[in-house]
């Protein structure tokens, strides 16, 4: 039977040390199978959150080998076989135990956001092509990596002012939702911050939906916010028809 | 008890998924203070993995379509065993509550014309499923969530209701812990909804998550509801079978809706094969038909096989793999790649895509798939009334897969996220009506929380056998025992180790601290899958006959007699009860085109 070692991260709240437990490999063996055969022969009480098992739901994030992911998704047999594999929790969030932490900041950020508002007595036709967009960014499936990698959250902790690429995201789906009657861009500019975004797109790389969050979510968002909100001759021409306000 | 934390709300719903948001949406709509008590974060429940749609009959794609045609086939998928009044709302509601989630946001595949485009599967005679590619699941429960959080309901996170509390007869709320910090909190209502999902966990190769330990069918059971068909357990056909990683996780129906074939080690497209006489007059039967049907042909040919009601799948497949045609790692070969073009397969089946090349190194537009049965959907569950979703305890309802009586004998797919809506949403109404009738709050009472806690407390610490193990020889106990096809003494035997298994579960011990420990919530949850093990095993065994998903080698046959009784159990004094009772008449208005030809 070939073995591997696991290197986790064990403790409260931050204060712990990582910890070695061998475990027996199996073809096709995912990150979570080892951890859940930890967890069923030598640490029961081993924290970590996961559901579908299938990267479809979003709760098994954590950091192996520095590198943040689904444990679902990534196989065994893809990491150097014979040194150990270092498994930490989220970095960006706060710790509870082993390899959970605390993400309820995310579902405070997403009620700040207005609802889909879609507009009355339009009927409800809309092309495959005219929704393909916004498909793509309701794909998200709230792992929150792209919340952990991003450094505005992670080196600068700027979690009060800054929404992160999930709700970026969020809000492209809904502003560039056909029905939709709009109106975040003023929520975006100042509370969720996305001026402080400076586009290196480590969300777009670790997104297990592969959706291209920089290029088409946020980028988009921030120039419809410059439009809005700094563009002098649009202030202008707002003024003169006064719809600006 | 002055140190309790503790929350009052007029309703409580367990459980947030399809069902249990909807119907909190719907009791705080009526202007009542609504608790989401959920096991996971909000937005993971077992919703999200749902794949191939939501039937409802919009006619969108064949205008022939209607709530009478979909009536029919549910109750046929059920082998007429469904609660009928069910079947019926469901069917006539679906439409509108697609509609609404539309309204709230969710965005929908689109047909030619730009309206939300419909899907076939099996057991549906028309194209019926709204869906959106293979992730339908996580467009339905991301709209609720977001629909929800702005309609003032309280929600809470990783928090496990353990046992519900009663004043009298009726429901009085529940004790609940904190995972996170392993401490309680009381909550104070006035009804509870449950909407807990099913009961999978009992077995090893399984499509469901860690929740699914049939926490709320055990509630109900213990606070005195009836139940029912828990005799009926799906599986379903389609689950990957290679590697042992992920032996058990869901492909979905939607392959075989999209045209995928299935093919036995020698190439014969076996469904042929397996044509049930009350389907025959509704499929193919030869390749060239089926095909022209896959490829658009709809009103001449008839439909493939493949799309035959899941029981019938399910045993097909299990045959083939049992006589030697099976597939190298013991199932059989799912095709699309030879169907359909790879960006039409990417577009349309866009997880499966990724979940086979990730996790099996297979590329389902270039190869085709192996795949066998997997532990799936509970019918059976907590008897409720059709109209309202009220268990037999007052005050308590309960909604989508731990309820029973829609589905019958057998659940068609795409069945169940309209389920959830519809009746989530009538559990909702129905809470939030029995709270306005009320004349007096119910009052908690202290000792039933003391002894709740302290039980769910006594395994930690305890020098016990380990709660991982009981649990897994329960799975590969009811795995040989209880599983697609079933005889009296394997049940018998079933019967006899679940009681040795409750004997090491009362003794189970885990280490730790009270500090998010899985172990000390699986030795808890181990009490609730063992009393859903016991209830599908005795029921299963007093069946003496085969209908739908329940099939019994020893009597093979569907008997008449058994067409008209319901396996209700119940708890009385300490003892399983389980006894017939008459399934619910069909109207005679209906009974024509359920069992005629023409809706």
């Amino acid at each position: 039977m070939r073995e591997a070692t696991i290197r986790l991260f064990r403790g409260e709240q931050g204060q712990g040390k990582t910890v070695d437990y061998t475990i027996e490999l199996d073809e096709g063996m995912v990150v979570l199978d080892a951890v859940h055969q930890i967890q069923a022969r030598q640490a029961p009480d081993l924290a970590c959150r996961w559901n579908c098992k299938a990267g479809k739901c979003g709760s098994c994030s954590a950091e192996m080998n520095g590198r943040p992911g689904l444990m679902c998704m990534k196989r065994m047999d893809s990491f150097e076989e014979g040194k150990p594999l270092v498994v930490h929790p989220m970095r960006t969030f706060p710790h509870i135990k082993d390899l959970v932490t605390d993400v309820s900041w995310n579902y405070e950020v997403n009620k700040s956001i207005p609802p889909f508002r879609p507009r009355e007595g339009q009927p409800r036709i809309a092309f495959q092509e005219d929704v393909d967009r916004v498909q793509e960014f309701r794909k998200c499936i709230e792992c929150f990596l792209c919340q952990d990698v991003c450094h505005v959250l992670r080196d600068h902790a700027n979690h009060a002012r800054f929404g992160g690429p999930r709700f970026f995201v969020r809000a492209a789906s809904l502003e560039m939702h056909p029905w939709d009657q709009g109106g975040r861009l003023g929520l975006l500019k100042d509370s969720l911050g996305i001026g402080l975004c400076n586009i290196t797109k480590c969300c777009t790389e670790v997104c297990p939906e592969h959706i291209t969050i920089t290029d088409n979510a946020i980028i988009p968002l921030k120039e419809r916010v410059v439009d809005r909100f700094f563009d002098p001759l649009k202030m202008l021409w707002r003024r003169l028809r006064g719809a600006g306000k | 008890m002055a140190e309790m934390e503790t929350k009052e709300h007029d309703v409580i719903v367990v459980g947030a998924g399809g069902a249990g948001l909807r119907a909190a949406i719907e009791a705080s709509a009526q202007g009542l203070s609504v608790g989401l008590v959920c096991k996971s974060l909000l937005g993971k429940a077992h919703t999200v993995m749902a794949e191939g749609g939501m039937a409802a009959a919009l006619a969108h794609n064949r205008p022939e379509d209607n709530w009478k045609v979909h009536f029919r086939d549910t109750m046929r998928g059920g082998k007429f065993l469904n609660n009928a009044r069910m079947a019926l709302l469901h069917a006539q509601e679906a439409p509108d509550r697609v509609r609404e989630l539309e309204e709230w946001g969710a965005v929908f595949d689109r047909t030619k014309d730009g309206r939300i485009n419909q899907r076939p599967f099996g057991g549906h005679t028309y194209q019926r499923l709204a869906h959106v590619g293979d992730r339908t699941g996580l467009e339905m429960i991301r709209t609720l969530q977001d629909h929800g959080v702005h309609q003032g309901i309280a929600v809470y996170m990783e928090c496990t209701v353990c046992h519900l509390l009663k004043d009298g007869e009726r429901v009085a709320g529940a004790v609940a812990y904190w995972r996170s910090t392993g401490e309680f909190v009381v909550f104070r209502a006035k009804a509870v909804v449950l909407a807990t999902g099913g009961t999978g966990k009992a077995w090893k190769v399984t499509s469901n998550s860690w929740e699914y330990t049939g926490d709320g069918h055990a509630l109900a059971y213990l606070a005195g509801a009836d139940l029912i068909d828990m005799e009926f357990q799906q599986f379903h056909p389609t689950g990957m079978v290679w590697p042992p990683s992920v032996r058990g996780t869901l492909v979905t129906e939607g392959v075989r809706g999209e045209g995928g074939v299935l093919r036995n080690s020698t190439g014969r497209r076996f469904m042929f094969d397996n044509i049930p006489p009350l389907f025959r007059a509704d499929t193919a039967d030869t390749e060239e038909e089926a095909n022209r049907w896959v490829m658009g042909d709809r009103t001449k040919n008839r439909r493939p096989p493949e799309l035959l009601t899941r029981d019938e799948v399910a045993r097909a497949i299990r045959r083939e793999v049992k006589e030697g045609r099976g597939s190298p790692h013991g199932g059989v070969f799912l095709d699309i790649a030879s169907i359909r073009d790879p960006d039409y397969i990417r577009r349309k089946l866009p997880s499966m895509y990724h979940q086979f090349k990730e996790l099996a190194g297979v590329d389902i537009t270039r190869e085709p798939m192996e795949v066998g049965p997997t532990c799936h959907y509970a019918m059976g569950g907590v008897r409720v009334d059709a109209d309202t979703a009220a268990s037999t305890v007052p005050g308590l309802f309960a909604a989508g897969e731990v309820a029973g009586g829609l589905h019958g004998a057998n659940r068609l797919g795409g069945n169940s996220l309209s389920d959830l809506l519809v009746f989530g949403r009538r559990a909702g109404l129905g809470a939030a009506e029995y709270c306005k009738s009320l004349p007096s709050s119910p009052q908690i009472d202290d000792e039933q929380v003391k002894a709740a806690i302290a039980a769910a407390l006594a395994p930690l610490g305890r020098q016990g056998e380990n709660p991982y193990t009981i649990q897994n020889d329960l799975q590969e106990m009811m795995d040989r025992n209880v599983a697609i096809v079933r005889v009296e003494e394997e049940l018998k035997g079933a019967v006899d180790a679940i009681q040795r298994f409750k004997g090491s579960a009362a003794k189970a011990g885990v280490g730790g601290t009270r500090t998010y420990n899985p172990g000390w919530h699986l030795a808890l949850d181990l009490g609730n899958v063992l009393l859903c093990a016991e209830m599908v095993a005795r029921a299963a065994w007093m069946r003496t006959e085969s209908r739908g998903a329940h099939t019994r080698l020893d009597h093979p046959k569907s008997e008449d007699a058994w067409s008209k009784v319901n396996l209700v159990i119940r708890l009385e004094g300490k003892e399983m009860r389980i006894v017939k009772e008459p399934v619910p008449p069909l109207p005679q208005e209906f009974r024509d085109y359920v069992h005629g030809d023409k809706a």
